[in-house]
């Protein structure tokens, strides 16, 4: 493809970077990234997609934007609360940058849609808040073969792991969810906002390494951190043969609904 | 091996080199781009970086006043 003289001026900083360069912002402009929640992980990964020029970005949520989003979920201003998150977070995508094609998906992830809505993307990124789903996403990813970014946050604390077809995947680490509310969420335990940008931007640069073929990838390795010490680091994670999706012998063939919902204050 | 033209005499620190690589990607391997620049900072880094991001320089000479052609092979 051509580049326009402004799309030029626009990319040239990716196009001076020797991993990328002209055929590399190409990759990048080819790209479909399905992003899963438009929320505090939601929003920088979609910033950062968006002007980096991802020719095509999903993103789905059934949520509208509550004044308590604020605090981190920076694609959402004040003005936007009430809107459906998906809604608020298309009309900054396409502020930032017109050259993205934006679809937005008004409903959750659910078991049903799953299939449908990753088979449309090269890349997932994960940005939810609740482990049921964080699962659902794993296992949609493993069983359609789709490359995709695990994220989490909580408190002062983030990790992520990157999973490729044949690589470790999240129930390779983290066998199945935990007991509904042994781990608080979010919006029980409260989160810096700030630790949301700094995992987010981390699954922003995995996704623009993937569709650039840059670099090493976070896969068979979990990234965390402690913001409060400020310290990182990574363990090696294997593939675990008696995984119980993609070990060998998985007895999780299909999808099934996510059990817990994301907290269970929100059905009141 | 095809030789190709390109002025950045009007260009300013990125564009200079942007637009170089803008070109060389166009060219396959073997072919060479003749660029026109300025002397001073497009002199002193067109060529440089060039040969960082695994270009070959073959020569640099004047052509014209505070004007030099750098000849760069993919």
């Amino acid at each position: 493809m051509d580049f326009r003289a402004d799309q030029i001026e626009r990319y040239s900083r990716h196009i001076l970077l020797q991993d990328i360069g002209v055929e590399g912002q190409e990759k990048i402009s080819n790209g479909k990234v399905l992003v899963i929640g438009a929320g505090g992980l939601g929003a920088p990964v979609l910033l950062y997609l968006a002007a980096a020029g991802v020719g095509r970005l999903g993103v789905i949520d059934g949520d509208v934007v509550d004044v308590s989003n604020l605090q981190r979920q920076v694609i959402h201003f004040t003005p936007d609360v009430g809107k459906p998150k998906v809604l608020s977070a298309k009309e900054k995508i396409e502020q930032i940058n017109p050259d993205v094609e934006v679809v937005a998906y008004h409903e959750f992830f659910t078991a049903d849609n799953a299939f449908d809505l990753i088979s449309g993307y090269d890349f997932i990124v994960d940005g939810t808040d609740n482990f049921p789903v964080k699962f659902l996403i794993n296992d949609a990813c493993v069983l359609g073969g789709k490359p995709f970014s695990h994220g989490g946050i909580l408190r002062f604390e983030g990790q992520t792991l990157t999973h490729l077809p044949g690589t470790a995947c999240y129930r390779c680490a983290f066998h199945s969810p935990p007991p509904p509310n042994a781990v608080p969420t979010c919006s029980q335990a409260g989160v810096l906002g700030a630790i949301a940008g700094m995992l987010g931007t981390i699954q922003a640069a995995e996704a623009l390494k993937f569709l650039t073929g840059t670099g090493d990838l976070l896969t068979n390795r979990l990234l965390s951190f402690q913001a409060k010490s400020m310290h990182f680091r990574t363990v090696t994670i294997r593939k675990n043969p008696h995984c119980p999706v993609c070990g060998e012998h998985p007895v999780i063939t299909g999808l099934h609904e996510a059990e817990q919902a994301a907290c269970e204050l929100k059905k009141r | 091996m095809a030789t190709y033209q390109l002025d950045i005499t009007r260009e300013h620190c990125p564009m200079t080199f942007v637009k170089t690589k803008i070109e060389l990607a166009k060219l396959k391997a073997g072919d060479t781009l003749e660029v026109l620049l300025s002397e001073g900072e497009p002199l002193e880094n067109v060529p440089r970086t060039s040969q960082e991001q695994g270009y070959h320089v073959l020569g640099v000479e004047p052509a014209g006043e505070k004007i030099y052609k750098v000849i760069i092979q993919k």
